[in-house]
């Protein structure tokens, strides 16, 4: 194990003197061992967060993160980089803005520029039901302190100027909401920042390795993995493997209560500086932001109750998030969309995610996440605990799976668009 | 999948439909179910790669409700 070297303006400058042939690769890729403490399934941003927190916080050493494709690839490639945490119920509201207070400090914690720009994000109304909607969760964000506020109809057209005028709007703008230390990252940077800093405290981060099985004990309890590169013994393993966590759940012998579905979003043409929040109309099910590049990030809602692993795109959906993207800003109508892309989300009944102990003694499941990049450090945080003390993590436990069993659910309809 | 047939209206466009997810047994009255066979209906579902049964309704139409079989990997759909 050999520490990250620093990056830094003296060491980009030592890099310009000697043509950049100085860096170091970012994380190291070691053959994979028999054995290990931890296997971690998925190296997205919760897969290696997870392994992070774990050699960080509680001293494991010996942690494998397997990731079936390259790391990064799936849905933390795949999202808008939206980074909030104004959710409805006071545990989801906890969860998620202690995960935005690591966020903020996280370039430094990990020595990577994730090029947070807290920038705002505006919830733009059209109707009394979403006034009434965000009224009650900016009343619940304030209960916990947590900054939120309601904007009238003229400071929402302030914020936001591209904004059609009133005379073509069909539905008239009643107001919004605005959190100001939400923004958006850099999606790539924060895989890679804690795959970097990971795998300088020793952890193995295995790309292409596939997993074909999970072997149990006679008593029941997990003691190892069957991969297509061969047997690997632990007692501990974890699945962080986004929407495919009812497979991997399925081949310890356990059901989820998830159902996979496709989100997908766009992206346009560059443009000049237009917007600099993040806009979020949940009556128009559309939410975009303008990124560095200078494309508009657009993001819509999912295919209603149609499972699927496609991760493609789907033109019923993307017509309808066109359509209300071009209601709220007729002037992007002649903008041309370079791409678009899919993703597998899970979903679980209540919209909360799972973080949990399961009934198998040694298998952890982070899922069930509806906009989880935002998360990645709290969930890291708090699956990292769940794993190393074999007890939830304080800010998780309402996260636990065995709420399903009681119907204790956490009805959570904070998520970008109505799902419910 | 981008055109559905409705029984009632012939082929249509895919935006004027409505997915309802897979067939499902009826619930049976909650006063004949255990807890558990409570909870089992509500949160236990499949999430199955593959062709399953689905129950749609040509809901911008003529609101008729149909059965087709649709793939969930591919999202082809039969309804032959």
């Amino acid at each position: 194990m050999k520490p990250n070297q620093r990056y830094s303006l003296a060491a980009l400058a030592q890099g310009a003197l000697r043509n950049h042939q100085n860096w170091d690769r970012a994380w190291q890729s070691p053959p994979l061992k028999p054995q290990y403490d931890v296997v971690i399934i998925g190296g997205g941003g919760h897969g290696l967060a997870t392994a992070y927190y774990l050699a960080k916080n509680h001293g494991i050493r010996k942690i494998a993160v397997l990731e079936k494709n390259w790391i990064g690839g799936g849905n933390s490639g795949r999202n808008t980089a939206i980074i909030r945490s104004n959710y409805l119920r006071q545990d989801s509201i906890r969860f998620f803005d202690k995960s935005v207070q690591l966020y903020e400090t996280l370039s430094r914690e990990l020595n990577y520029n994730i090029m947070f720009s807290q920038r705002s994000e505006v919830d733009v109304l059209l109707t009394n039901t979403s006034m009434r909607n965000m009224r009650r969760r900016c009343f619940n964000m304030n209960l916990q302190g947590v900054d939120f506020k309601m904007l009238s109809a003229d400071e929402v057209r302030q914020r936001i100027p591209v904004l059609a005028p009133m005379k073509e709007c069909r539905l008239p703008i009643l107001g919004g909401s605005v959190q100001s230390r939400a923004g958006i990252a850099r999606h790539d940077a924060i895989v890679w920042g804690y795959a970097r800093a990971a795998s300088a405290y020793g952890v193995d981060i295995i790309q292409n390795v596939v997993i074909t099985g999970i072997r149990r004990a006679e008593n029941g309890e997990i003691s190892g993995l069957n991969t297509d590169r061969g047997l690997i013994k632990t007692n501990k393993i974890a699945t962080a493997a986004g929407g495919e966590n009812s497979s991997v759940a399925e081949m310890a012998g356990i059901r989820l209560p998830l159902q996979t579905f496709n989100l997908q979003a766009f992206v346009s043409e560059p443009i000049k500086p237009v917007l600099d929040v993040v806009v979020n109309c949940p009556d128009l099910q559309v939410y975009l932001s303008h990124s560095d590049k200078g494309e508009l990030v657009v993001g819509g809602i999912t295919d209603a109750q149609q499972i699927s692993f496609r991760r493609g795109g789907k033109l019923a959906v993307l017509d309808s998030t066109v359509a209300g993207l071009l209601e709220l800003f007729p002037t992007f109508r002649r903008l041309k969309l370079m791409r678009q892309w899919g993703g597998a989300l899970e979903f679980a009944r209540d919209g909360s995610p799972i973080i949990s102990l399961t009934p198998i003694k040694g298998f952890y499941v982070s899922a069930g996440w509806w906009g989880g990049f935002k998360a990645i450090p709290a969930g890291g945080l708090t699956l990292a605990h769940t794993i190393a003390k074999d007890e939830p993590h304080p800010l998780s436990a309402c996260y636990r799976l065995n709420r399903f069993d009681t119907m204790n659910f956490l009805m959570e309809s904070g998520t970008t668009v109505p799902i419910h | 999948m981008l055109l559905i047939r409705c029984p009632w209206c012939g082929l249509r466009s895919e935006s004027e439909f409505h997915c309802n997810g897979e067939v499902r047994p009826i619930r049976p009255h909650s006063s004949s179910l255990t807890d558990q066979q409570s909870v089992q209906h509500t949160c236990d579902r499949l999430n199955f790669k593959g062709w399953i049964e689905e129950d749609w309704c040509h809901s911008k139409g003529c609101g008729e409700w149909f059965r087709l079989n649709r793939n969930t990997v591919t999202h082809e759909i039969d309804q032959d």
